[in-house]
């Protein structure tokens, strides 16, 4: 519902925003393709020519190819488990009728503000140290051996940091999207004789299922490319190491760009096929 | 001055042709008024004409003057649109002042205008609330007002009480109809209701499926519909249709008459059937009556209180000065 | 219609709520108590919660070895630049998808947001070449433009959501009024959408201050923000809790107490304008 003034108009402030993204895509994005068939290693003489697919096949025949694979999709699938399970059971606890819901709102939403560094460091330090951590001093006081949680467990302790990042914003969605849920509907349901469990499973978790889509596209989005949490934790060290870290290490430690540049473009294909299937199921939550 | 004209004006979205060619003609200080079911087209004719949407084809003049490719700012049009379209952080002053500002009017010359939009639409004493603090028809008010003070060569109004409750429709409708009068502007008005239509237009356009069906003044539309439609539409309750052989009986594939011009009886007649709902008003009664040959149910409205009720057998006689006959087609025969 | 609960009941769930919330909200409410206790006892077995000697000493260390002040000038000029940008360049861009769909909205907007899954170390190292080349690495300018582009679709696609509320009648309303389309979104879409611009604003800064690939691979000495500042502390020397806490907390006490103050508009801001 427009005019042709207006659609030129239109056409016109995108333009800035359409322009710079795409620069910002494919300008890197034809760089890392160019290098990904170079032999290019920076500190030991630079670009050494064409190397075809060596990269490639040297990317993924490596012994660490396929276990930071998992390790990510582990990562991933683990916090995104986590928080929306505890974030459903958080944002009904948050619903219901208290003294002081502002404050304790308050309260959960805090992880969400603090950094990644300084989270990954107050639990790799704080907490899960293994002779000063308070988990330490918890493990002994009940009797038992504290545990090296990041090197003895390390991805479910990387997932435990990381799920209490993330939360804070699986509890507010879902708690927002459990507030525009009708009363009546539920009054309805009780009024039909269903138990406050057949409630929750026929007509409190449906409601949601918009809800925790957005929440499992938007953590996606971020948690895919988590850096900082394994950067100060393990340095990818005790089987810590995603692909994105694994890359990274290629590029900068090992400072084999053609090598690393090979893997980004894995790392790229790897999201685009996590995007494509995000965003079709987004793309028909955005007509409703 | 504020005469607009309509030349093969169309508008399709896409393959889809929402009105194919049109001629229109509205004078000058005329209330001209759009109506039809809806989707039949009526409110994009008044956004072609308010410039919000581009004519797929043809010429639109105002005054004269070709305003095809004109963007609704240099329209000089007023609108009031179905939500009021209020700005809802500012206040009913500055909604007021907002297109003299926009135009450049300079502050003394504004402060005038506001007084004087405020005295007439009694709304001197909201001045400086916000849109959110007033009701509906407070609303509408200002919606109106903020269209006056642009002092336009005509006002569109897109359905504008219908989110009015009844009582509060009748008395804006009568205020719209002053304003008219004292204002002597052009104004197209869209509705579907044809209530609103049959009482403040000076002439109706009946639209269906994006088609003009008649142009005419109201008391032309319901003496001579120059179809089914229009006669169906036009007038409540609505017209009766009869087919088959009582048509026949007067050389005609329907015949239409209109509720209030059937008698009742309770001895003879020249149709027979049984009273089915009858709705008492008190000024008036609307009987539904079934049986009669060709029309389930006939509606007749019968002035003041008539002791009928569900299942009795009544007697129907036809005012045939009043009779309206179509063909096939559905048009009218004369 | 609410129903009176039994205050038995609401106190039950006060308790449990506040017990959770407690939980959660631990390990900040530890590192903050932490930062003012010494070396010794931020160690001690079994820990002290309240009872100990308050002291400041930590703050000052931490001031003494890095210089606070300018990770953080760094960190609000990279946050609050590259969102303010941002949202200049996303605002018309916003609009036009808003109030101007075509058939191409929507594949656009999920484009956008696709470039955001973009794995950034697939990028690391041209990018890292083109900031040598521009004399970018290690600058303000270059880590404003690179934060900006990384949250440009979410601040498009949260604007977009928020003025979708916005009855284009309104829009329509104004244009008949004689606004041009500059007025029209200066005077009439911006001050309506100033709850959805101030929650976009909110949340973006954060993102842009927590950010921690670019910051961490993109700057040295000169930019460094916050991010930069308490990655210094990832290597342990000697006793270091108490200030590895106060330097923690001088790192994320500037968002928390923003977000104690505009706490309305960024739970708003929080659920990205995607739930109502």
């Amino acid at each position: 519902m427009a005019t042709q003034h207006s659609r030129s108009a239109a056409r016109l402030m995108m333009a800035p925003a359409v322009f710079l993204l795409l620069v910002w895509m494919l300008v890197p994005l034809s760089m890392t393709l160019w290098f990904s068939f170079r032999k290019y290693l920076p500190l030991r003489g630079g670009d050494l020519g064409w190397a075809g697919f060596d990269n490639y096949v040297r990317f993924v025949t490596s012994s660490s190819f396929w276990p930071s694979v998992m390790t990510t999709l582990i990562i991933v699938g683990g916090v995104l488990v986590v928080t929306v399970m505890f974030g459903v059971l958080l944002a009904i606890l948050l619903d219901q009728p208290m003294w002081g819901q502002g404050v304790v709102r308050i309260l959960v939403i805090a992880p969400f503000f603090v950094m990644p560094t300084v989270s990954a460091l107050v639990w790799k330090n704080m907490f899960m140290d293994p002779t000063n951590g308070l988990f330490a001093h918890l493990w002994r006081f009940f009797g038992a051996e504290p545990i090296s949680w990041l090197s003895e467990a390390s991805l479910p302790s990387l997932v435990m940091i990381v799920s209490w990042q993330w939360l804070p914003f699986a509890t507010l969605i879902l708690l927002t999207a459990i507030q525009s849920l009708d009363s009546e509907q539920l009054e309805a349901a009780e009024m039909d004789g269903a138990s406050p469990l057949s409630r929750f499973f026929y007509i409190i978790l449906p409601h949601l299922s918009r809800a925790i889509t957005i929440v499992v596209l938007i953590q996606t989005i971020f948690l895919l490319s988590i850096f900082a949490e394994i950067f100060v934790t393990t340095s990818g060290a005790f089987g810590t190491k995603t692909l994105t870290y694994l890359i990274f290490q290629r590029v900068l430690e090992s400072q084999n760009v053609g090598l690393g540049s090979a893997g980004g473009v894995y790392a790229i294909i790897l999201a685009n096929i996590v995007a494509l299937f995000l965003m079709r199921i987004v793309g028909k939550n955005l007509d409703a | 001055m504020g005469r607009i004209q309509l030349k093969q004006v169309k508008k399709s979205f896409g393959d889809v042709t929402v009105i194919p060619p049109l001629d229109l003609t509205i004078e000058d200080g005329e209330f001209t008024v759009f109506v039809g079911p809806s989707g039949c087209g009526k409110s994009t004719l008044l956004r072609l004409i308010a410039g919000l949407e581009d004519t797929s084809d043809g010429v639109i003049e105002i005054d004269g003057k070709d305003a095809t490719s004109l963007p609704p700012a240099k329209r000089s049009l007023a609108m009031v649109f179905q939500s009021y379209a209020l700005y809802p952080h500012m206040t009913v002053r500055k909604n007021i002042a907002f297109p003299m500002k926009m135009a450049g009017v300079d502050k003394a010359e504004q402060d005038r205008r506001i007084e004087a939009a405020a005295k007439a639409l009694n709304l001197a004493d909201y001045l400086d609330r916000r849109p959110g603090q007033l009701s509906g028809g407070q609303r509408q008010r200002v919606a109106i007002g903020r269209a006056i003070v642009r002092e336009p060569a005509a006002f569109l109004f897109d359905e504008p009480l219908s989110n009015l409750d009844a009582a509060l429709r009748v008395g804006m409708r009568m205020e719209i109809s002053e304003l008219h009068k004292k204002l002597d502007t052009t104004m197209i008005y869209v509705t579907h209701d044809q209530v609103e239509a049959m009482t403040m237009a000076d002439k109706i356009v009946v639209l269906q499926a994006g088609v003009i069906e008649q142009v005419g003044s109201p008391l032309e539309l319901y003496r001579t519909p120059r179809n089914k439609f229009v006669a169906g539409f036009i007038g409540s309750p609505k017209m009766n249709f009869l087919e088959g052989p009582e048509a026949a009986k007067h050389d005609a594939h329907t015949i239409g008459i209109r509720p209030e011009h059937v008698e009742v009886s309770t001895t003879e007649g020249l149709w027979q059937g049984k009273v089915g709902v009858a709705e008492h008003l008190g000024s008036d009664t609307f009987i539904h009556v079934h049986g009669v040959p060709g029309c389930d149910p006939m509606t007749v409205r019968v002035g003041g209180e008539i002791p009928v009720h569900h299942g009795d057998t009544i007697f129907l006689n036809p005012n045939l000065e009043h009779l309206h006959r179509f063909d096939a087609e559905g048009l009218r025969i004369q | 219609m609410a129903r009176a609960v039994t205050t038995q009941r609401k106190a039950i769930n006060t308790a449990f709520a506040w017990g959770v919330g407690l939980l959660i909200f631990f390990p900040i409410l530890w590192t903050i108590l932490t930062s003012f206790k010494t070396e010794a006892q931020a160690i001690s077995d079994p820990p002290v919660f309240l009872f100990f000697d308050w002291t400041l000493e930590n703050y000052a260390a931490v001031q003494e070895r890095s210089n606070y002040a300018r990770f953080l000038w760094n960190s609000i000029i990279i946050a609050v630049g590259s969102t303010i940008l941002g949202t200049i360049i996303a605002v018309p861009a916003a609009w036009s998808m808003a109030f101007v769909p075509s058939k191409r909205t929507k594949d656009i907007l999920l484009w956008m947001l696709s470039t955001k899954m973009l794995p950034a170390v697939g990028v690391l190292y041209p990018i890292y070449l083109l900031f040598i080349r521009l004399g970018w690495l290690d600058t303000q300018i270059g880590l404003v433009l690179v934060l900006m582009l990384i949250n440009l679709p979410i601040i498009v696609w949260m604007l977009y959501t928020y003025f979708r509320e916005i009855p284009g009648e309104i829009l329509e309303a104004a244009r008949m009024d004689g606004a041009s389309l500059k007025d029209e979104i200066i005077y009439v879409l911006t001050p309506m959408a100033v709850p959805g611009i101030a929650s976009t604003i909110l949340l973006n800064i954060i993102l842009a201050w927590n950010e921690a690939f670019w910051t961490l691979n993109l700057t040295a000495a000169n930019a460094a923000p916050l991010t930069a500042f308490i990655a210094s502390y990832s290597s342990p020397e000697g006793l270091f809790y108490a200030k590895l806490s106060a330097a923690s907390v001088m790192a994320i006490a500037p968002i928390l107490i923003m977000g104690w103050f505009s706490q309305k508009q960024l739970v708003r801001g929080l659920t990205f304008g995607a739930v109502k």
